[in-house]
């Protein structure tokens, strides 16, 4: 790919989503966008980046964008912060939340879904919430994604990719070779197509945001933008979640990390 | 350093497997089918076992019961890897005592995260 095409499709990229691409990963580019390509009756990337560039066919770009939004993911990723929403979190709100006995949490990069059905197998399974309603949000920008995550069926192999055996046996049906959530976890969950540069304020609140390996993707001010909107939608004492790599230092003052948690932040 | 047991009829799967498990930081043990395995752990239990199915001789569930009576037998973390994929093989197996399962095809990313979730790692 030549640079004046790569730095086309990523100001597209960076236009309609905020993910900022460096030229580092143009192989993602043209990885990715050959079956999108195809998708349209065109060539190769010669002509994609030329209708691109014509801008007169919206679904060409809407699918550039979510080929270039879309993340592999897979179930309960890095365990570390399911094991603090179990142990710490959830014990906590339990005894704070005691009169209302509600949950709510907004998954707010779901990618293929293996998120919010980890959070709603462990709340499922978690004795402190018994008999408690837990309500997930799980949104991404990417409607393909989307699409997967509702469908809720997954392949052999990503059913092996961090889901424990026991949680495959209790909360799936097989179909061949596929794997089916069921119906009942899934009930708890509320799957929207939704962009994180947007106004975030119809979403309602929290008690747990988990924008994890999301904010890497955006240029500072944009991950200050997407920040502040979540501290408005997070309750008093929600906790927030990043991903390993990611801090709000230097971006938000609404938030502090939540001593000896790591990747954990509340409202300062 | 955890020894693990890699219990498999085919030559090349328990290659594939040592590569991997040595790669994790054990040390590796190998039998061809569940009775040279039950022979094996009467002389000295492994910590974890990576357990086939299908094998000669005796096969890879009715080495896990009999494994699960021996003295001890209730120790090593014993995970199927097996191209056994239905539902009901898979409630076979927990009922015998496995404590998790991989269905094959595997590759080196589905064995770590298993012995993770298993505390082998």
């Amino acid at each position: 790919m030549r640079p004046d095409q790569f730095t086309l499709l990523a100001n597209l990229v960076k236009t309609q989503s905020g993910i900022v691409l460096t030229p580092d990963k143009t192989y993602l580019l043209e990885s990715r966008l050959p079956p999108v390509a195809r998708k349209h009756g065109l060539k190769g990337m010669e002509d994609l980046v030329n209708a691109v560039k014509a801008g007169r066919n919206k679904a060409l770009a809407d699918d550039v964008v979510d080929a270039m939004t879309t993340n592999e993911s897979l179930f309960f990723r890095d365990q570390k912060p399911f094991q603090i929403i179990k142990d710490e979190i959830f014990p906590k709100l339990s005894k704070s939340r005691g009169g209302a006995k509600t949950i709510k949490i907004w998954s707010a990069a779901c990618s293929s879904g293996q998120e919010p059905y980890s959070l709603a197998m462990m709340a499922r399974e978690e004795r402190s919430i018994q008999g408690w309603t837990f309500d997930i949000l799980a949104s991404d920008i990417s409607r393909e994604m989307l699409k997967k995550a509702q469908a809720g069926t997954y392949t052999q192999f990503e059913v092996q990719r961090g889901l424990p055996i026991t949680m495959l046996v209790k909360y799936f049906k097989q179909n061949g070779d596929k794997w089916i959530i069921d119906k009942g976890l899934q009930s708890h969950i509320r799957f929207k197509e939704f962009n994180l540069l947007h106004d975030m304020a119809p979403l309602g609140t929290f008690d747990i945001v988990m924008c994890r390996n999301v904010l890497i993707y955006f240029d500072q001010p944009t991950k200050s933008k997407i920040l502040a909107g979540i501290a408005k939608r997070l309750a008093p004492d929600g906790v927030l979640f990043l991903g390993g790599a990611e801090t709000v230092l230097g971006l938000s003052k609404d938030f502090k990390p939540v001593p000896s948690l790591r990747g954990v932040y509340q409202l300062a | 350093m955890k020894t693990c047991l890699i219990v498999d009829d085919s030559r090349v799967v328990r290659m594939v497997a040592k590569k991997i498990v040595t790669s994790l930081g054990f040390k590796t043990e190998e039998a061809e089918d569940g009775q040279q395995a039950l022979d094996f752990c009467k002389k000295s239990m492994p910590e974890a076992v990576l357990l086939d199915w299908n094998m000669p001789v005796m096969n890879g569930i009715d080495f896990l019961v009999e494994l699960r009576e021996l003295p001890n037998g209730g120790e090593p973390i014993v995970v199927f890897c097996t191209t056994e994929n239905e539902l009901s093989k898979i409630s076979e197996a927990l009922m015998a005592g496995a404590n998790e399962y991989i269905m094959k095809p595997f590759d080196s990313d589905i064995i770590e995260t298993k012995f993770q979730q298993v505390g082998l790692l």
